[in-house]
């Protein structure tokens, strides 16, 4: 590992410069670290989206019934959801 | 399996696992960014440019992965009428798309200084398009239906009919003549390429993975939570 970069035979300058290749190398990083991200970004604040739409319809209206799979102690006897959300 | 098409189980079992598959990718990225930029020397033909195959190759294997893996899914859809298997289709695929287009611009970029060109319309680079398109035209399908239900079918049956493209795909650069070149990891007698370069690779692999892992289940929560959003409308809408 005596050639590999950042060590003290091969600079910064250097490592940026990637052998003359920067302008491959850094862009096949860069757009996959935009796409990753542009994925993750997208997905959590698509699941926020549903979260706030969820809340809004089942405060709108009283439960019937309570739900099994969201039945985490936020409602009370008469089944209606214990916390107020607007919308 | 039906034990897994409880929604609400497997809500309880995703979010025991996103901490831990959120946290690997981290640390998995982290070591095989320092693996792929630093511990790792220039190949002495390629030089400084054997640096995309870590981000290149990880995609390719997942694009390939993904599509594999939504395909399974769309046979247990189709056959089991498994819920979430479809709904894992569904929300795997802009994974999948993505991952498939930063393998061909990777590619694109690796090939230009080596090969002297960004794009030969050859077995291997072709099907990995076709791939690509498989991903968008899913995509297109599954929402084209006012009815969800019918959009997941059609889906299904694309990804099932695309499975096709996947040996053609891991075959091409044996079947015909290509620049691109042959498998050095997956192939019959074991890994041809040096230590110091495979490890990187299978980290930021293993890196990819987990970040698939965790988007997916995200975006699985995202369906089930449309789902029932749209349950909650059609019950209001008929009083």
């Amino acid at each position: 590992m005596t050639n590999a970069v950042g060590t003290s035979d091969r600079p910064m300058a250097e490592f940026f410069a990637m052998g003359g290749y920067a302008w491959y190398v850094w862009p096949s990083y860069g757009i996959a670290a935009a796409v990753l991200i542009g994925l993750l970004v997208a997905s959590v604040r698509g699941l926020r989206g549903q979260e706030t739409t969820l809340k809004a319809l089942e405060g709108a209206r009283p439960r019937r019934r309570p739900r099994a799979n969201t039945g985490n102690g936020t409602g009370d006897a008469a089944g209606r959801p214990a916390a107020g959300v607007e919308g | 399996m039906h034990r897994f098409a409880n929604p609400a189980r497997f809500l309880r079992l995703s979010a025991a696992i996103l901490p831990w598959s959120a946290g690997a990718t981290v640390v998995l990225l982290i070591v095989g960014l320092y693996l792929s930029l630093f511990g790792s020397p220039p190949d002495y033909q390629q030089g400084d440019t054997v640096r995309i195959m870590y981000i290149h190759v990880p995609a390719a294997w997942m694009s390939l992965f993904v599509y594999t893996n939504m395909a399974i899914a769309a046979a247990v859809g189709l056959v089991w009428k498994h819920p979430l298997a479809d709904l894992f289709a569904k929300a795997a695929a802009p994974v999948g798309a993505g991952f498939t287009a930063v393998c061909l611009i990777t590619g694109s970029l690796w090939g230009a200084p080596m090969w002297g060109t960004w794009w030969v319309w050859d077995a291997r680079l072709t099907s990995v398009l076709i791939l690509f398109f498989l991903y968008l035209g899913y995509m297109a399908l599954v929402n084209a239906f006012d009815s969800p239900e019918r959009g997941i079918k059609a889906g299904n049956v694309l990804l099932l009919v695309g499975i096709v493209n996947v040996p053609i795909i891991k075959f091409s650069v044996d079947w015909w003549n290509t620049l691109h070149q042959p498998s050095s990891v997956i192939r019959m007698g074991g890994p041809t390429i040096d230590s110091t370069m495979l490890w990187p690779l299978l980290v930021m692999a293993l890196a990819f993975t987990t970040y698939f892992v965790s988007v997916v289940l995200l975006r699985v929560k995202a369906e089930i939570l449309a789902r029932r959003i749209q349950t909650l409308r059609l019950s209001e809408a008929q009083g």
